[in-house]
């Protein structure tokens, strides 16, 4: 059952992305762009997104046993230096291509060869932080 | 079929389905949806959850769209041709994500919805940097 549920949440995803424009680079980029030509579109998004997830976490709360998933803590405010830099660091790079990981993955099949490259950077990326982790805590150990 | 409607329409309907695809996940799977934590511990094998589900997410992930996209256009990317943007990019937010533990759906949809301090604190951060990336290459030095 959990891979059915992952098969249809992954779709699901994907053609949402896709409905709401995220796959285009230039809508990401006109929402961060607030010195040119703004689009509040991912504002929409993102409010659209949220509503039926505040009402699953809702729903998960009331569940007895609770799962693990709703015991995980959120509230320890984990502001750590690796936390901070790897935001800053993910906006930046969001800003210059206007892809996220999201669509980044969920355009791969139309998206050219541009968008296979950026997923290669992006994994590339991915399977360097562990040395980057080891040097930041290495550096100052929080 | 092309869907002629404003872009907020679109916006919000879009994200619904991607927070009722969050929300599947998270009372099915006891898991929380975030495309850069499924994917990173696909690549770097760091999760002893059951990888077959992170694999058949990302697959979905990528081929709903190549299916959907039969019936209705789904629009170019309008990616840069610029390797150097392209690469650079990539690298940025991949190391980032990891980092940070989270992107966009997992501290922003998935974090921001349990009013969780490090998903409303990443999104911040992540947006802020983006704007005055923007800013800084598009607006001052002209590169982008």
């Amino acid at each position: 059952m959990r891979i059915v549920f992952a098969l249809i949440s992954g779709a699901l995803f994907g053609i949402g992305l896709c409905v709401s424009g995220m796959t285009n680079t230039l809508k990401v980029q006109g929402w961060l762009d607030i010195f040119g030509a703004w689009d509040p579109t991912l504002a929409f998004v993102m409010g659209g997104a949220i509503l039926p997830m505040a009402v699953a976490w809702r729903m998960l709360k009331n569940q007895s046993p609770q799962p693990a998933i709703a015991q995980t803590t959120s509230s320890t405010a984990l502001f750590d230096r690796q936390f901070v830099i790897g935001s800053v660091l993910f906006g930046a790079g969001w800003g210059i291509a206007g892809l996220c990981p999201g669509p980044a993955i969920a355009s791969l099949g139309f998206g050219g060869i541009g968008g296979v490259v950026f997923l290669l950077a992006m994994a590339a990326g991915m399977l360097m932080t562990p040395r980057i982790k080891a040097r930041l805590t290495a550096a100052a150990p929080i | 079929m092309t869907i002629v409607q404003p872009d907020w329409i679109s916006g919000l309907l879009g994200g619904l389905m991607i927070g009722l695809a969050g929300a599947i996940f998270l009372l099915g799977n006891g898991r929380v949806m975030g495309a850069s934590g499924i994917l990173g511990r696909v690549l770097d094998r760091s999760e002893t959850q059951p990888m077959v589900e992170n694999i058949v997410f990302l697959l979905a992930l990528v081929l709903a769209p190549v299916v959907f996209s039969q019936w209705f256009a789904t629009g170019p990317t309008h990616l840069s041709d610029n390797w150097l943007v392209i690469i650079s990019a990539g690298l940025l937010v991949g190391i980032g994500t990891r980092l940070a533990n989270g992107c966009t759906s997992g501290h922003g949809v998935c974090g921001i919805s349990r009013l969780s301090p490090r998903g409303i604190v990443s999104t911040f951060l992540y947006i802020t940097a983006g704007g005055a990336t923007i800013a800084l290459l598009r607006h001052i030095w002209g590169l982008i």
